[in-house]
């Protein structure tokens, strides 16, 4: 296919180590991570997943190394404003409906109002999203969150355990959504510990530095 | 509507739902002018000479018991990450945040310290003079504050730590606050030097607020 794709932002990781509290957990992680392309991050509970993750959005420093947006970028404000995180924490707050905080975030991102509702679309959302989200499931705030992808509309997702809490349904959902976006020239990192299966994705394997 | 009004309208929308800490914070500075009055006994004379102080020291209390839900539950729930993530300046949004926490927070300590002063018997000529300083001069506590809870952003219930942390902060706001109510409750001619002063400091922590508290605020997270 020859036409032009609607993302065209990749990742250039070259030995990285990323610290946490203090100490260095994670060295020397390098891959690519082309436009289209699906990374697993795979590894032990502690071995640096969270944290590479964060680093690379540019929510904490790489302590050494260098992480280039292709075709240009490596400051972090760079990498934020390309790179959408979605972390365990859901950031939904229960005091207020999940339309609410679709609003909160849709503004944040500077989204337009039809792309909330492709947000509410692509998770399945309108069957829940004006109660209060206090009174949601764990898995009905976690598609909550997960609509920030779509809000965000930036190339790179990066997902931390994605899949936790929601139900095979929506598991589906979620692996159709990230075909979706990869078919734009999106690119995906997930850190994971389930069987979750992604087409075509190559695993980076990370594990902690010795101590 | 941008990010930074975004930020305002949310923080105190969730100040004054249920938890939100807006009603309780205004019943804490009601409680506490309530138990200087009650402490002081029937003497209304004194009572008058205090009530501007009184009133003065509750709000500055009151502000000091808010302020960790500046940044904590939005530290903890994962909203700060979205916040930092779609920033074009972080600054804007710590500034958006103390911003927040004012309205939601000291405005309505402000409403309702006319009420506190009838009970504590402030002079009728002191009534404007409070209520000015204290316009002008709590936006200062939630500036500073706005640092004291960026500073202790990955400490858990530090809710102690960021009083004890900012109360020597405060003492100049509360000084020439102070000040300025009592040359007004006083019949001074002139409250307005103090007031200047006051009004110097808030403008100060508000250029100081956004640098400091942005700073800590990339220091935590990492």
């Amino acid at each position: 296919m020859s036409e032009p794709k609607e993302f065209s932002t990749g990742l250039t990781v070259r030995d990285v180590a990323v610290a946490r509290g203090g100490r260095t957990i994670l060295e020397g992680a390098s891959f690519d991570l082309a436009p289209g392309a699906a990374l697993f991050v795979k590894g032990a509970n502690g071995s640096g997943k969270t944290t590479l993750l964060r680093a690379l959005a540019g929510l904490a420093p790489i302590e050494t190394g260098e992480a280039h947006l292709t075709p240009e970028g490596s400051s972090p404000a760079a990498r934020r404003a390309a790179i959408v995180y979605c972390g365990h924490a859901n950031a939904v707050k229960a005091a207020v409906s999940g339309r609410a905080n679709l609003a909160f975030w849709a503004t944040l991102y500077g989204a337009p109002k039809d792309r909330t509702e492709a947000a509410i679309e692509a998770f399945d959302l309108a069957a829940f999203v004006d109660a209060p989200a206090g009174a949601l499931s764990q898995g009905q705030r976690r598609r909550l969150a997960l609509s920030r992808l779509i809000l965000s509309a930036k190339p790179l997702w990066l997902l931390d355990e994605p899949s936790a809490a929601i139900d095979a349904a929506s598991a589906a959902r979620l692996s159709a959504v990230i075909a979706a976006h990869r078919a734009r020239g999106g690119a995906v990192m997930v850190a994971t510990h389930d069987g979750m299966e992604i087409d075509g994705a190559r695993t980076l394997t990370v594990h902690a530095r010795a101590a | 509507m941008n990010g930074f009004l975004a930020i305002i309208s949310r923080d105190v929308a969730l100040g004054f739902k249920a938890g939100g800490g807006t009603v309780q914070t205004a019943l804490f500075f009601a409680l506490t002018a309530l138990v200087f009055a009650i402490a002081v006994g029937p003497d209304t004379a004194l009572l008058s000479r205090i009530a501007a102080p009184t009133l003065w020291a509750a709000a500055l209390l009151s502000a000091l018991v808010s302020l960790d839900r500046i940044f904590q539950a939005d530290f903890e729930d994962g909203s700060l990450d979205v916040i930092v993530e779609t920033a074009d300046l972080l600054e804007g949004r710590v500034l958006a945040k103390a911003i927040a926490h004012w309205i939601a927070a000291c405005l309505p300590l402000i409403l309702a310290t006319p009420v506190l002063a009838l009970l504590l018997s402030l002079p009728a000529q002191g009534y404007w003079p409070l209520v000015l300083s204290l316009l002008v001069g709590t936006p200062a506590l939630s500036f500073i504050g706005a640092i004291s809870a960026a500073v202790t952003l990955s400490l858990r219930r530090a809710g102690v730590l960021i009083a004890i942390l900012t109360a020597p902060l405060y003492a100049p706001a509360l000084i020439f606050g102070v000040a300025a109510a009592n040359a007004g409750a006083s019949g001074a001619p002139n409250f307005i030097p103090s007031l200047l002063f006051l009004g110097a400091g808030t403008l100060f922590s508000m250029i100081l607020a956004p640098l400091a508290g942005a700073a800590a605020i990339r220091f935590n997270m990492s």
